[in-house]
């Protein structure tokens, strides 16, 4: 009993941090068809802005609420100076984002050295019979839910979540209403880096900060929105429990790294039998 | 063998709730020229894509001489002698007219007479003096022509045009009309089309589509006389000139 | 021909490195027959490279035949190639979907490999080694049959690789003047459209890509081959990006474009790179934003534009307007 809730949570956190760590790809692919390939690199800047918060005798909560605003910022400097100029090059955006994947690398490499700074994970441990649940671990699957809420209510129910759907849909026509279009690519933008920016700052007690941080995760986000389709939020979310579960499940029976090749392999699979993703046939909305 | 070269029967194809097309039960005879005309939205271009394999139905089922279409690929469907020309001409711009009419008559004929006939169409369509031009530098109405001349350098048995003279003007579309019987000599025709003069100059049978369904057939002058017809679809055009 | 002129010319370090720039344009060529003839981006040239090297160090070290381990190299790469490009071609998965999978698949390939340091994961004799990777795997030898092979020395190998190339170079020339090769351009060109002529896209996607593939794990193999090693590092992003960064530059879809590509990026990361792989890989990075952004056509051809424009005067007339067929 005990450790079926225990290997209960361990799915529920695994598909949390899942679903986290995509929603920022998962938005800007979805409402700009933008793929971003720096969107790792956005996740260990977060990570980076929580480091140095600590170090600078802030607390990881301060760091973890800085996050998105620093990695946000960013999001603006990069949609500015790079992404506005590829609008409809999707591959060359591939490429233009890739180059810039390397650089960030490359940069926070320089600065910071090669190493893994360790965040001390706070809050304690509840122990349910022999087994115990780290309380930081139920933290991430409630961001994980509240940052799902978050940008559901955001897309759906404010008027710049209107005003961002409708310009996706049909740029010219929201400029005739006297909507500027570069501003809601450049906030939605904006609003993707900042999720990564908080997801990576979550995940930075747990896994450390270094500079190749994103690449421990990219494989698998690119995945699961891919798999989760057209539908962002519920596509991504469900493609992440699907996924989720199954490198779980083949995790908890070999070795984690027989785990991502089965996630990789169904996945691909899922593909030839899905082309358009999990939620290619369900009605498009967010 | 059968007389019937194209038949549906309860063909429908649905998007998300709408029923673009609601049940068509159309029947095209060998030889046959057939117009389909219908108001905007009325299904015809999404009734073209079923033929042609690039949606598939919802229900219904399409045969094209013995085939059943809706288990094809669209490959197999062009191989099987359906040829296609679009309503904004799909050509091939990076590559040389030659090019273009070879790729098309290379399916048909194979490598070996493939070349040849592809000379033999740039001389039927008078492009002998573009055959390297790239299709990308022709204008609107050339590159029309080397569509047409892909379709002809296939040697289809049923021809599939979408609206054919879009962009043109009343001179030119007087000579595609003329081309349109001419093909029809060697081929069954069916013709998507909004000019009612370039209609009535094919002389043809028509189909009117209408939310998705066949509203009436028959000749341009028996359409012409229906009342309903007149009313979703000639008024509603006249009102929109005035 | 100048190249076979060079190893007396150049020092025997020098013939080396020019060997392994050789291995890096037939890795090139991959690319561009893929993404220059066909229009399909792979980001995962890297995986068929490595997989490629992994194959021939396995069946280098368990067989000791490097001939058969370069067949090997070949057909495991051209596998995965088919395994892949079966799933995503007949499942018609869009240009940037494939894009992002052939990245993935590189990227988990890249883990897998890293997470094999422990002694049990070896095939045979080989152990796969983790990030340390595979090491002893035999030099490339001349193997005649009946007699002891001969391991080729730098300057017969600089010879044997630089055939590869030529070959390789001549055989990819032959494929996309075939008519193959033109319904290949014509799927570049508008793939809906070659299908509705009649031509059967995916099974020639798929051709194409598993001939691409088979090249790169040939690189894969003579790399393995020529530097007696291979590790996790041959399918890190830097590698990847790398390959496109080469085929960027010297243009593509003119197969000559993938080899000069390769070698002007080679020369110049070996002359400016020396300082550290952190600096080469910002400065990668860099210029693959900056190619993408200011010439997107490939660096070579719009700098050769560019100076064809200027010696020209920028007096090109716009192309004529014909009056029609009538």
């Amino acid at each position: 009993m005990d450790l079926l809730a225990v290997t209960a949570f361990g799915t529920v956190y695994a598909i949390a941090t899942l679903v986290l760590l995509a929603l920022g790809l998962a938005v800007i692919f979805g409402m700009m068809g933008v793929i971003n390939l720096a969107q790792a690199e956005l996740l260990m800047l977060g990570a980076y802005t929580v480091l140095l918060a600590t170090s600078h005798g802030a607390s990881v909560w301060a760091g973890i609420a800085l996050a998105p605003l620093v990695v946000g910022l960013i999001g603006v400097v990069i949609e500015r100076t790079i992404i506005q100029f590829l609008y409809g090059r999707m591959l060359d955006t591939m490429l233009a984002t890739w180059g810039l994947s390397l650089a960030l690398v490359g940069t926070v490499t320089l600065v910071f050295g090669p190493t893994t700074e360790g965040i001390a994970t706070p809050l304690g441990y509840q122990t349910i019979g022999r087994y115990s649940i780290a309380h930081y671990n139920v933290f991430v699957v409630a961001v994980a839910l509240g940052a799902l809420g978050l940008t559901y209510g955001l897309f759906n129910y404010t008027g710049w979540g209107l005003v961002a759907r409708a310009t996706m849909q049909n740029a010219t026509m929201v400029a005739g209403l006297g909507v500027n279009p570069a501003r809601v690519y450049m906030a939605t933008f904006a609003y993707g880096s900042a999720l990564a920016g908080l997801g990576g700052a979550i995940m930075a007690p747990l896994t450390g900060v270094v500079p190749t941080l994103g690449l421990a995760f990219i494989a698998k986000i690119f995945i699961t929105v891919i798999v989760g389709g057209p539908v962002i939020l519920l596509g991504t979310t469900t493609s992440g429990a699907v996924l989720g579960l199954v490198e779980s499940i083949v995790s908890y029976a070999s070795t984690p790294m027989y785990g991502q090749v089965a996630m990789l392999a169904f996945a691909i699979v899922l593909l030839r039998l899905l082309p358009q993703g999990i939620s290619g046939f369900w009605r498009r909305g967010v | 063998m059968s007389d019937i070269v194209l038949e549906t029967r309860g063909l429908v194809k649905e998007f998300g709730g709408l029923r673009a097309v609601d049940g068509v039960d159309f029947v095209l005879r060998r030889g046959e020229l057939r117009c389909l005309i219908g108001p905007n939205g009325a299904g015809k271009s999404t009734f073209f894509h079923l033929l042609a394999g690039t949606l598939r139905p919802t229900a219904g089922g399409i045969r094209f001489k013995d085939l059943d279409l809706t288990r094809l690929e669209p490959h197999e469907i062009a191989r099987a002698g359906m040829g296609i020309k679009f309503q904004v001409p799909r050509v091939y711009d990076q590559l040389p007219v030659a090019e273009n009419l070879w790729l098309s008559a290379h399916v048909r004929h194979g490598r070996a007479a493939a070349g040849t006939v592809a000379d033999r169409v740039l001389d039927e369509i008078r492009f002998l003096q573009h055959r390297n031009t790239p299709v990308g530098h022709l204008s609107h109405g050339d590159r029309q022509w080397v569509e047409i001349g892909m379709v002809l350098a296939a040697e289809p048995e049923l021809i599939l045009l979408d609206e054919p003279t879009a962009g043109m003007t009343h001179a030119e579309a007087r000579r595609t009309a003329d081309l349109v019987r001419e093909i029809n000599r060697r081929a069954t025709v069916i013709v998507v089309e909004h000019d009612m003069d370039f209609v009535r100059h094919l002389a043809a049978g028509v189909t009117v589509l209408h939310r998705g369904a066949i509203l009436a057939q028959g000749s341009m002058d028996e359409i012409r006389d229906n009342p309903v017809v007149r009313d979703i679809y000639l008024g509603k055009r006249r009102r929109a000139r005035g | 021909m100048a190249l076979a002129a060079l190893p007396f010319l150049l020092s025997l370090f020098q013939v080396v490195q020019l060997t392994v720039f050789m291995i890096f344009c037939l890795l090139a060529l991959s690319l561009d027959l893929i993404w220059g003839f066909g229009g399909i981006l792979s980001f995962g040239q890297a995986a068929f490279f490595g997989v490629g090297g992994y194959a021939y160090g396995v069946i280098g070290i368990n067989s000791g035949r490097t001939a058969l381990a370069v067949v090997a190299a070949v057909v495991a790469a051209a596998l995965l190639a088919a395994l892949l490009g079966y799933f995503t071609f007949y499942g018609r998965v869009g240009a940037m979907y494939f894009a992002v999978i052939t990245l993935t698949v590189t990227l988990i390939l890249h883990q897998v490999m890293g997470s094999t340091a422990d002694p049990r994961y070896a095939v045979g004799a080989a152990r796969l080694g983790g990030y340390n990777g595979m090491t002893n795997i035999p030099s490339l030898a001349l193997e005649l049959p009946g007699r002891p092979s001969i391991v080729l020395e730098p300057v017969p190998l600089f010879y044997a690789v630089g055939a590869t190339l030529l070959l390789i170079v001549a055989l990819c020339r032959a494929l996309v003047r075939s008519s193959f090769g033109r319904v290949l351009r014509a799927i570049r060109e508008d793939e809906r459209r070659t299908e509705l002529l009649g031509y059967d896209i995916r099974w020639r996607k798929l051709l194409t890509f598993v001939i691409s593939g088979g090249i790169a794990g040939l690189a894969g193999g003579l790399f393995a081959g020529w530097g007696n090693f291979v590790n996790p590092q041959v399918f890190s992003l830097s590698q990847s990006a790398l390959v496109v960064i080469w085929v960027m530059v010297g243009g593509r879809g003119t197969l000559y474009g993938a080899v000069a590509g390769t070698l002007v990026v080679q020369f110049l990361t070996n002359y400016l790179g020396a300082a550290s792989v952190t600096y080469t890989t910002v400065l990668l990075g860099v210029a693959l934003v900056l190619i993408v952004l200011l010439f997107p056509r490939g660096l070579v051809p719009s700098l050769g534009l560019a100076a064809r424009r200027l010696a020209l005067g920028l007096a090109q007339a716009p192309p004529a307007e014909d009056s029609g067929p009538a």
